[in-house]
């Protein structure tokens, strides 16, 4: 049985890809081990587990470990199949389902990067890319719920994240999340109304106050 | 329109995989050409607003786009033959993993190697190789990524194979002397027809990259 075995997650509190896996996990009521890695010194057992990318999030279940967040999400909700299903149960469904987890992988969270790593002059095209990749989601939201429909499921667990980045995207890429995507910032509140989202994200301040840390630190300012 | 069509272009990778997927559970389907980057058919463009790229796959009139995303629905649409991804949740996940490792890191390594001159190309070979290699320690003494059966990571990566004599020749290596086990492991995939009937001529691809890369 998936419950009797080990469940470590080795996470960094800030990465919206770690809050996936807690948000996915929440949802399936699964108990693990948390493990906050300090990304600057990784432990053994995160190199070992994942000595590819050699990054977190990573799922170590009974010692084998899964990586890539949207990987893991999938995962958890295979390997716990009896409850609260993430993805849909119907192909056409789940082929949508993933094609927009990875357009938010790619169009948000990677533009989303370059926003507060990159001075305003080398950001680009990935300003652009973002706020239309918001306009995207929203209009793929639609007027549903969440963007499974009724149902919370695995879109909304690769973008949620944003929820708690977004302050800080807005403050380095200098526009506001309110005004370029006022459905996407009111979805956002209906999803932080469920426990699992609630608990797994960080405050947006302290966010913005790593981020500005960091990009001290490395003399981005 | 026939129920199920493939919108590609000839030489990608991208395209290949999805025909590979669909010869292995041996799905009828509709094959048009697109002519990319310029051109596009309304048909592509309706079809995949978001990205305007091929591949894509015309389901009963329903889109689906990212050739990765395609196969697994391949896989689960038509579930009562050859499946392409393991059935246990841990070997899906791994499965997964090796596919997007391909897509996120050699494809990419790859496309710096063929568009990059001078050091930043050498930075990029050295990149690939390296990838090549992990890729090579995973398939390990297997007969397929997947094991003794044919399936998701090989379909993944296989269409990358006939680039191997423009990657070697822009890079000035020889494929086969970084990485022969991968080497023998593609020529075992191309004895099979679906992958056989789907893969382009090595010398093609390579006049092909002279074209767009110079």
């Amino acid at each position: 049985m998936a419950e009797t075995k080990e469940l470590v997650l080795l996470n960094c509190w800030v990465s919206p890809y770690g809050m996936r896996c807690r948000i996915a996990l929440a949802e399936k009521r699964v108990e693990y081990e948390h493990k906050e890695e300090n990304v600057m010194e990784k432990s053994p057992l995160l190199l070992q587990s994942n000595p590819v990318h050699k990054k977190i999030p990573v799922l170590v279940h009974g010692g084998k470990p899964v990586c890539e967040s949207l990987v893991i999400v999938q995962y958890v909700d295979e390997a716990w199949p009896d409850r609260a299903p993430l993805l849909p149960v119907d192909a056409y469904g789940r082929a949508q389902a993933r094609f927009w987890a990875d357009f938010v992988d790619k169009k948000i969270f990677e533009c989303g990067t370059k926003l507060w790593k990159l001075k305003k002059e080398a950001q680009g095209e990935a300003k652009k890319e973002f706020t239309e990749g918001l306009k995207l989601l929203e209009d793929e939201l639609g007027e549903k719920k969440y963007f499974g429909g009724d149902a919370f499921g695995f879109v909304d667990i690769a973008l949620v994240p944003l929820m708690a980045w977004f302050r800080t995207y807005e403050s380095f890429g200098s526009f506001s999340a309110e005004t370029e995507a006022p459905k996407l910032v009111a979805w956002g509140k209906r999803c932080m109304e469920r426990e699992s989202v609630a608990m797994s994200l960080p405050d947006p301040a302290k966010v913005y106050e790593l981020v500005c840390y960091i990009r001290k630190a490395f003399g981005l300012e | 329109m026939k129920a199920v069509v493939l919108l590609g272009f000839w030489v990608s990778p991208f395209g290949q995989r999805c025909q590979i997927a669909l010869a292995e559970k041996g799905v009828e389907y509709e094959y048009r050409e697109e002519t990319v980057p310029r051109d596009k058919s309304p048909l592509l463009l309706e079809s995949n607003p978001v990205y305007k790229k091929i591949p894509v796959l015309i389901h009963d009139g329903k889109p689906v786009c990212e050739s990765l995303i395609i196969v697994q629905y391949i896989d689960e649409a038509w579930p009562d033959r050859a499946p392409l991804i393991p059935a246990d949740p841990y070997a899906r996940a791994q499965a997964r993993f090796w596919a997007d490792f391909v897509d996120k890191k050699v494809c990419e390594s790859a496309l710096n190697l063929l568009k990059l001159k001078g050091e930043a190309q050498e930075a990029a070979k050295e990149e690939f190789i390296e990838n090549l290699r992990l890729l090579e320690c995973e398939l390990g003494d297997k007969k397929y990524f997947g094991g003794d059966a044919f399936g998701f990571v090989d379909i993944a990566l296989v269409p990358l194979t006939s680039w191997f004599y423009s990657f070697g020749t822009y890079g000035g290596f020889s494929v086969e002397e970084a990485v022969p086990k991968l080497v023998a492991w593609s020529k075992l995939c191309l004895e099979r027809e679906s992958v056989a009937n789907s893969l382009c001529d090595p010398l093609k691809v390579y006049e092909y990259a002279k074209k767009i890369f110079g």
